[in-house]
């Protein structure tokens, strides 16, 4: 994908949206599964926003919230009321691993629109396992919670008897495709906006362009922070749905 | 943000010798274990950390707050309850001064009143003990001019009887007067 263009009045236009995901170790040497990379240092600096937004900031326990406190409460609240609203009582057990998904998510989000940052949502290899993680999940406690019953979520009992196994197919299929569809999501909208950004920058070497491209980047930028939380937040309440499938499989 | 060079042991099948992205990194299977093992590990953190610490404190600010907020709006009804028994208590106080007032007004006027009778009474009575004395004295006045008048009577009768060249005998005028004045 790195492209190269060359433009009419002879600068030569780079364009190398991609190399922002490549994966670097921090201090040389071959990437084992081992080895510290830039994908660790953003990962661990996703775990100092989390702890300095939901632990450090609670510290002093404010009846009157400060201003961090109260995006702490927000933030908590916003996914407690969502996992309750979808999935009812039972499904506030699980209020911690959904919490946990979504503080990951949302801060590595926002910690890749800093500028020189490196995004780890952007990668399958991140959202493949959270997905995977989700999907497994769901479906182990949909056969502890409900034995067979479990598989009366691909038999729509309210459709024609004819249709059923025609629809049992579908259900099945759309079962199975979920982990898929849940982690290129995610991966591909940040991608897609971090090379969108990427590609607007390399236009900006043309002087006469440079303008349109800076507001180009303005507002893509712009249209990024919404996606880093929309995304966040459609993760999450996909994970809510799907758990709910699991605890209530009957339609 | 690759356009520094970097190592060259890096180079492979992912990163070309120039340090771009060869494809997509996204799809770079050399990276997936180091990636899903970092994650694993951040991920575990983040749980401990939020399922230990962070969300069983913001839960129980919370439930405190809603507490604090619970508490005070009962304060708060008992707050307004008092200011109404006491606003109610005001009003007593009120109407009960007024009535109080009212009530000393009307007492005022009724000893005014009395007052003004008895010393109208007096009068009526200086006034009619003053009629009386002057009845008296008018009358005493008219007894005076009566007798006043027989005098005279007798003293011109006795001068016009000594001026017509008469002797005045003073006993037949005064009886003579007298029969004149009762005639």
């Amino acid at each position: 994908m790195a492209t190269e263009t060359t433009a009419a009045e002879g600068s030569s236009l780079v364009f190398h949206p991609m190399d922002q995901f490549i994966v670097k170790p921090l201090f040389g040497g071959e990437v084992a599964w081992y080895t510290p990379t830039n994908v660790t240092l953003w990962l661990f600096f996703a775990v100092l926003a989390i702890i300095g937004l939901l632990v450090l900031s609670t510290s002093k326990r404010a009846i009157v919230p400060t201003r961090m406190q109260s995006i702490a409460e927000l933030a908590y609240g916003f996914i407690y009321k969502m996992l309750e609203d979808i999935c009812g009582k039972e499904g506030v057990k699980y209020f911690p691993y959904v919490m946990t998904l979504f503080m990951f998510i949302v801060t590595a989000n926002f910690l890749g629109l800093i500028p020189t940052s490196f995004t780890t949502t952007s990668h399958f290899a991140v959202t493949i396992p959270l997905a995977l993680a989700v999907f497994l999940t769901v479906t182990v406690l949909g056969f502890v919670k409900n034995g067979a019953g479990f598989l009366s979520l691909f038999w729509v009992s309210s459709a024609p008897l004819a249709l059923r196994p025609i629809l049992a197919i579908i259900e099945l299929i759309s079962y199975f495709v979920r982990p898929v569809s849940h982690s290129i999501r995610l991966a591909g909208n940040v991608m897609a906006g971090h090379a969108v950004i990427k590609v607007f920058a390399g236009f900006a070497a043309v002087a006469v362009i440079s303008p349109v491209s800076v507001l180009a980047i303005t507002a893509m930028y712009g249209l990024e922070v919404l996606v880093a939380f929309i995304q966040a937040y459609v993760f999450t309440i996909l994970t809510c749905v799907y758990l709910k499938d699991a605890l209530h499989p009957h339609h | 943000m690759a356009t520094e060079p970097i190592a060259a042991e890096a180079v492979g099948k992912c990163v070309d010798s120039h340090g771009s992205a060869i494809g997509m990194p996204q799809l770079c299977f050399d990276w997936f274990p180091n990636q899903i093992f970092w994650l694993v590990i951040t991920l575990v953190v983040i749980f401990l950390v939020l399922s230990r610490v962070a969300l069983p404190r913001i839960a129980a600010i919370l439930a405190e707050r809603q507490g604090t907020i619970t508490n005070d709006l009962a304060a708060a009804e008992d707050l307004k309850a008092k200011a109404v028994e006491a606003e109610e208590a005001y009003n007593k106080a009120l109407a009960d001064a007024r009535a109080e007032a009212q009530r000393i007004a009307a007492e005022a006027r009724a000893e005014i009143q009395a007052d003004l009778d008895d010393a109208i009474a007096k009068a009526d009575a200086e006034i009619a003990a003053k009629a009386a004395e002057s009845e008296k004295a008018i009358a005493e006045i008219r007894a005076g001019a009566l007798e006043s008048i027989q005098q005279v009577a007798n003293d011109t009768a006795a001068e016009l009887v000594t001026a017509l060249g008469g002797e005045a005998d003073v006993k037949t005028i005064s009886s003579a007067v007298s029969a004149q004045m009762k005639g």
